[in-house]
């Protein structure tokens, strides 16, 4: 504690680095701890929702880490839960807010999930394992880092369900016209949550080829 | 043969460790232990070893398939020209069926095929046969008009997906034939389903519709109106998938099957009765003109038939103890025919039926044996008291 105190930690250390993108890859939320699953089986049939999925989540994260980590210290240990909650849930209500008044169409595609972001494990998951225990600006990175760990997967997730599934990025056509004239179709199932699952599974199927270290010993 | 065991035995020494196409050592053993019997000999422990093993066993399911094979490649041509209301020769219908059906047979081995050599030989595994069955087993269930490249996608995902993932055959949860179809069904439904896809390039005025889709008309409707009538079904002069229609091949192909031990008769029969107990069940419940279908229609109609002899029989993702054959065959019937019955989005229930339990066999198995255990235990406790 003492040395803590004398030297004070410069913003972008090393440590710091590692809790931003960490989460990118080797603890990556979705494909290594495999949190929040059903939001991203739900919201990556297109790649705008995705986004906008991505980036609530991470405003979320992010925010209640910093709020709870700024509090750690004066919340009674038993009702944390609730005190949690209470922090995200209104965290949640103007993120839903904000997306009815500036992006109101898509914010009617992902109806109840920007609402369901309270119970994405997740944002618990950091506030307990993280939050509680860390000071503000670790903990704002820890937040940015899983958020956007989260996000990266969505994204990718929804890059090939879009593209493979209604042919287009971003509501663009991008599959050339020439490819239906010789038949090509849009594949129907990528528009259904299993595929969704399928493609997750092949994420960390990849994700663990690359990094022996992520898989278990037998 | 002698000359070409000599060729083989020539060039072996490369292809073993330390040779010049070790890495290639995958493929090799795949050719070579696919045209002799293997010479390996166990080094431990004694095991009885028999001269059948995957490759044959495979084989044999592949012999009990041409069969239906034959009957598909005729049928597809016959209905061809049924629809254009022209009378051809018998080999013109023939000529007409192989011109549909190889293309698509050659598309799901060939991709199948490299699929399977390359993860062998990444893995420094051998070649698995199971391919040799799925690879016959996808064309014969998916309708004549199919597009190639549908095919080769279906059955990528089916060997990857389905199989691969799962480490190879003998692993697998779900059946990769019916993985291949259930992904052409729910990918792209309107190249296999519906009225218009099961007679190869139908004329537009004929009505192309199966006996499962006119029987469906009659959740709705007041009486079921049968094109065919029910020996036409059973020797399989109707549309539908390539190698589905004829219960009688199949039924030939059962024989096979049955009489070399390949097939579990158990498996067969039990799905027999769980469809006629359901459709017996629907015959006296009686709410609309499907539910009066007479129970014995259930049997000849669409895939049921393929499906009980073929998928259902599975070796790997079939239930291994006898007493969960039974239960698992049973639940196949009942839950085909139920889907086929009650749910108007899915004409074909026999697919679902098969993937769904493929997916409880285990737990089945896991009772069985529990029970067993239990049943023992309890002969013991008294002498013990």
């Amino acid at each position: 504690m003492s040395t803590a105190k004398t030297e004070r930690e410069p913003m972008f250390s090393a440590k710091i680095k590692k809790l931003l993108l960490g989460p990118l890859n080797k603890d990556n939320p979705i494909t290594v701890q495999v949190l929040g699953i059903c939001s991203a089986l739900a919201v990556t049939v297109k790649l705008e929702p995705a986004f906008v999925m991505a980036l609530s989540v991470t405003a979320v994260t992010a925010i209640s880490n910093l709020s709870i980590s700024l509090l750690r210290n004066t919340i009674p240990p038993r009702i944390r839960i609730i005190v949690q909650l209470t922090v995200i849930a209104a965290l949640v209500i103007l993120v839903d807010q904000i997306l009815k008044a500036y992006v109101y169409d898509v914010s009617k595609q992902l109806s109840v999930f920007v609402g369901l972001i309270i119970t994405n494990c997740i944002i618990m998951g950091r506030l307990e394992a993280f939050a509680m225990a860390n000071k503000p600006w670790p903990s704002f990175v820890d937040g940015v880092g899983n958020g956007v760990g989260y996000g990266i997967i969505l994204i990718i997730v929804a890059f090939f369900r879009e593209l493979l599934g209604s042919g287009t990025i971003w509501g663009y056509h991008v599959m050339p016209k020439a490819f239906y004239e010789l038949g090509y179709v849009n594949n129907g199932l990528m528009i259904l949550p299993p595929m969704a699952l399928i493609v997750v599974g092949i994420i960390i199927w990849v994700q663990r080829a690359k990094n022996p270290d992520l898989q278990e010993e037998n | 043969m002698k000359a070409l065991r000599k060729q083989l035995d020539k060039i072996k020494p490369q292809f073993q460790k330390g040779g010049k196409f070790e890495k290639l050592h995958s493929t090799f053993d795949a050719f070579e232990t696919f045209l002799f019997v293997p010479d390996k000999t166990t080094s431990h422990g004694s095991h009885i070893r028999d001269s059948i093993d995957m490759k044959r066993t495979m084989s044999l399911v592949v012999i009990a398939l041409i069969p239906a094979l034959l009957f598909g490649i005729w049928n597809v041509g016959h209905q061809h020209f049924l629809s254009h209301g022209e009378t051809v020769a018998f080999w013109d219908k023939v000529l007409y069926g192989l011109w549909k059906v190889l293309p698509i047979i050659v598309v799901s081995y060939v991709t199948g095929l490299a699929i399977e050599f390359a993860f062998a030989q990444i893995r420094h595994h051998e070649v698995n046969e199971g391919f040799l069955v799925s690879g016959m087993l996808i064309p014969l269930v998916v309708p004549p008009d199919i597009p190639l490249w549908m095919v080769s996608l279906a059955t990528a995902f089916a060997v990857i997906i389905g199989k691969e993932v799962f480490g190879g055959t003998g692993m697998n949860i779900l059946n990769p034939a019916l993985t291949a179809r259930a992904f052409l069904f729910f990918a792209y439904p309107a190249q296999i389903s519906g009225d218009k896809v099961w007679i190869a390039e139908k004329a537009d005025a004929f009505s192309g519709a199966t006996p499962l889709a006119e029987a469906a008309a009659g959740i709705s409707a007041e009486t079921v109106n049968f094109t065919h009538n029910f020996m036409e079904m059973f020797m399989g002069t109707i549309p539908g998938s390539i190698g589905e229609t004829s219960t009688l091949a199949i039924l030939i192909g059962a024989a096979i099957l049955v009489f070399t031990g390949v097939g579990s008769l158990r498996i067969m029969v039990s799905v027999a009765l769980g469809g006629i107990f359901m459709g017996g069940l629907l015959n006296l419940a009686s709410v609309n003109a499907y539910m009066d279908v007479p129970f014995y229609y259930h049997l000849v109609m669409g895939g049921f038939a393929f499906g009980m002899v073929f998928m259902a029989t599975d070796p790997v993702t079939a239930s291994q103890t006898n007493k969960g054959k039974l239960i698992y065959g049973f639940l196949i019937g009942v839950m085909a025919v139920l889907i086929r019955v009650l749910n108007p989005a899915y004409p074909e229930g026999m697919m679902l039926a098969i993937l769904l339990m493929n997916v409880f066999a285990p737990l089945i198995d896991h009772y069985v044996v529990e029970a067993n255990i239990k049943r023992r235990l309890k002969r013991m406790k008294p002498a013990k008291a």
